[in-house]
């Protein structure tokens, strides 16, 4: 498989550090202020799959992309210390970063694919800050491209992939043609750490920053949060004597 | 190599350059998911932390100021002391092994060294594979460095060494020794010279392990030299300059150690202000107490002072100007600091601070030693003295 690029999303989520997640006195959101950014862990394996396969000599270049503001550029240079040979960062900050959502950024990936022709889009099954499961799937709708989702294993054969899939029954083993999406699930690899000289040759890469709006893209959102709160404080529990006693409650309640 | 030419002072620096940061990030990382996890077992159980080091070693942790061609990360002395920090907030231990092999072993073959000696004592020590150990301490004098008794005398084309060190870091766990031995007792000091000894070797053994209050995943024992023979090209630097060797490599080391320190100090308080959110005394988390918020600001102001003087001093090393006083206060600042931040934190855990379920006990022992090793307090004193003394001319 002669691949031109392969295009590696690096998720740029917010990492909690506390234990407490506050939910912002207006119910809009949650208190992102102060909160670090770091790489999605899914994205993380991600690249790291994309490193192993440029290794391997079955792809030829891998490039780093991320949406967001300006520290987005760290989480690519993190890419890049990982063996990622270039980045896009996709500047959006503001409102529209607050809001933008896996159909805008599904947007943005499917015209740099186009963009840079590439051939493999890399990215993470899920965002953990917002858990929405979506981009890969909706970029693949897009490009109307075949998708790997949930990857646990991939293999590259000729011009096709051999992926396994991690679903609820169990292992899922699928051929899809190129060029196509794949999601990494938690399995797929153990990512690495960036060694040092690594960490100081990514500084050499290139990262070239580009607008929404210069894709083409509009990342106006079609949804509106309406409220966000916590949720409900844990109750206390009953203890009941018999089995008997449970099924009472039970009914009582209006559970069974 | 310093990555931010122009950025000479601290005062210059509003923000860590972002390869620093990237690295910061990227040693907490590991510290976080491979170091703390395991921390209390390897104290407890005295393991060396052989898989840890490895890992490091690749990552190009175990020879941060080596170039490249020698197989190491070629990276500076801010860089040196960011990693140290966060691998010693992760695990004390480990981070006394990558400093003494960074700071104490390759560093003087770095900067005394042949180019034949770096290939030979170096390059394989890069990994993590190997490391490597310092035999300056012998169990009659520890600050006392001038009065080495460890003698090495000239037989053809051999050295033989006889004498016994203590107190060596590493050395069960270590291929390779620096030895300090006098060639010459008249000349007292100027007659102290230093040699590379491989390990294991014939006439060379190593005593007891000793059971230690803290870092004890580290090894430390004596080193006992008995008609140990070596060629004549393993002296390094030329003959009668191990003292000088000695004290240089000091000056460097102060700065890892400061930065060990460093981390010892930094988990003693985030484990404080953790426990003070969810500890409820009276009513309200304790954190809310005057008593407690007063503990956790003196903690803070301890650490970001001792930090901004490692910083300093790795800067100023960094620029090839004078260091040596500001290592000593680095060193002296992080260690003080560190056995305050630790004792501090056992104060705000309360009973929970006493025992093994909670990592504050084991930062109280890890952070004690770094009061003594590589200077103790009172020297490091002596040191800063003896520098301002000389700038105020007396």
């Amino acid at each position: 498989l002669s691949c031109k690029v392969l295009s590696s999303v690096v998720t740029p989520c917010y990492c909690f550090v506390s234990p407490q997640i506050r939910v912002k006195p207006d119910n809009t959101g949650v208190v992102t202020d102060g909160v670090k950014h770091s790489m999605n862990p899914f994205c993380e394996i991600a690249v790291e799959e994309a490193v192993k396969l440029k290794e391997k000599k079955l792809i030829k270049e891998v490039v780093a992309v991320s949406c967001g503001p300006q520290q987005s550029q760290e989480t690519i240079r993190t890419a890049l210390a990982m063996g990622a040979d270039r980045g896009i960062h996709v500047d959006v900050s503001g409102k529209d970063y607050e809001n933008l959502g896996p159909l805008q950024v599904s947007k943005i990936l499917a015209a740099l694919a186009k963009q840079e022709d590439a051939q493999l889009i890399l990215l993470g099954k899920q965002a953990i800050d917002d858990d929405c499961n979506q981009t890969g799937q909706m970029t693949a709708a897009l490009l109307d491209w075949p998708q790997g989702t949930f990857a646990s294993e991939v293999s590259l054969e000729g011009d096709k992939i051999n992926l396994v899939r991690e679903i609820d029954g169990g292992l899922e083993h699928i051929k899809i043609n190129t060029p196509a999406v794949i999601t990494a699930d938690l399995r797929l690899n153990t990512p690495r750490y960036a060694t040092l000289p690594n960490i100081m040759k990514a500084k050499k890469k290139k990262i070239v920053t580009v607008k929404p709006a210069d894709l083409g893209v509009d990342v106006t959102s079609r949804l509106e949060v309406l409220k966000v709160e916590e949720p409900p404080q844990r109750q206390a529990g009953m203890k009941v004597e018999t089995v008997e006693d449970l099924v009472v409650k039970l009914k009582e309640a209006g559970r069974v | 190599i310093s990555f931010f030419t122009g950025c000479r002072s601290l005062s210059q620096l509003a923000e860590l350059p972002e390869t620093h940061q990237i690295l910061r990030q990227t040693c907490r990382d590991y510290a976080d998911r491979e170091l703390s996890p395991i921390a209390a077992r390897l104290d407890k159980e005295h393991v060396y932390p052989a898989k840890q080091i490895q890992e490091l070693g690749a990552m190009g942790v175990m020879a941060m100021e080596v170039p490249e061609e020698l197989g190491g990360a070629g990276m500076d002395y801010l860089a040196y002391s960011l990693a140290m920090e966060e691998i010693s907030r992760g695990c004390a231990s480990t981070g006394v092994v990558v400093s003494v092999n960074n700071s104490l072993y390759i560093g003087p073959i770095l900067k005394f060294g042949t180019e034949e000696q770096k290939k030979q004592w170096i390059q394989p020590f890069t990994t993590g594979e190997k490391v490597g150990c310092f035999a300056l301490s012998e169990p009659g004098n520890g600050s006392d460095a001038g009065a080495a008794s460890t003698t090495a005398h000239q037989e053809g084309d051999e050295w033989v060494v006889n004498g016994t060190k203590a107190w060596i870091t590493n050395s069960w766990d270590a291929s390779a020794a620096i030895v300090f031995a006098t060639t010459d007792k008249t000349l007292k000091h100027k007659g102290i010279s230093a040699f590379l000894v491989p390990m294991p070797h014939p006439g060379l053994s190593l005593g007891k392990k000793e059971d230690k209050l803290g870092i004890r995943a580290s090894s430390t024992a004596n080193i006992i030299l008995e008609d140990c023979r070596i060629p004549l090209g393993y002296m390094l630097g030329p003959r009668g300059s191990g003292f000088k060797i000695a004290m240089q490599t000091l000056d460097s080391g102060r700065i890892g150690i400061a930065a060990q320190a460093l981390g010892i100090a930094q988990a003693s308080l985030e484990c404080a202000a953790d426990y003070a959110h969810r500890r409820t005394a009276f009513g309200a988390p304790i954190g809310k107490l005057q008593a407690i918020q007063f503990k956790l600001a003196d903690m803070a102001v301890a650490i970001e002072g001792a930090r901004l003087l490692t910083w300093k001093a790795a800067l100023l090393r960094d620029s090839k100007k004078a260091f040596t006083k500001e290592a000593a206060m680095a060193k002296l600042a992080a260690s003080e600091a560190a056995t305050f931040c630790s004792h501090q934190a056992i104060q705000v855990l309360g009973g929970m601070g006493y025992v093994t379920d909670m990592p504050a006990e084991r930062h109280y022992r890890d952070a004690r030693i770094t009061e003594i090793y590589e200077g103790t307090s009172e020297i490091q004193r002596l040191v800063i003295a003896g520098q301002l003394l000389k700038e105020y001319q007396l």
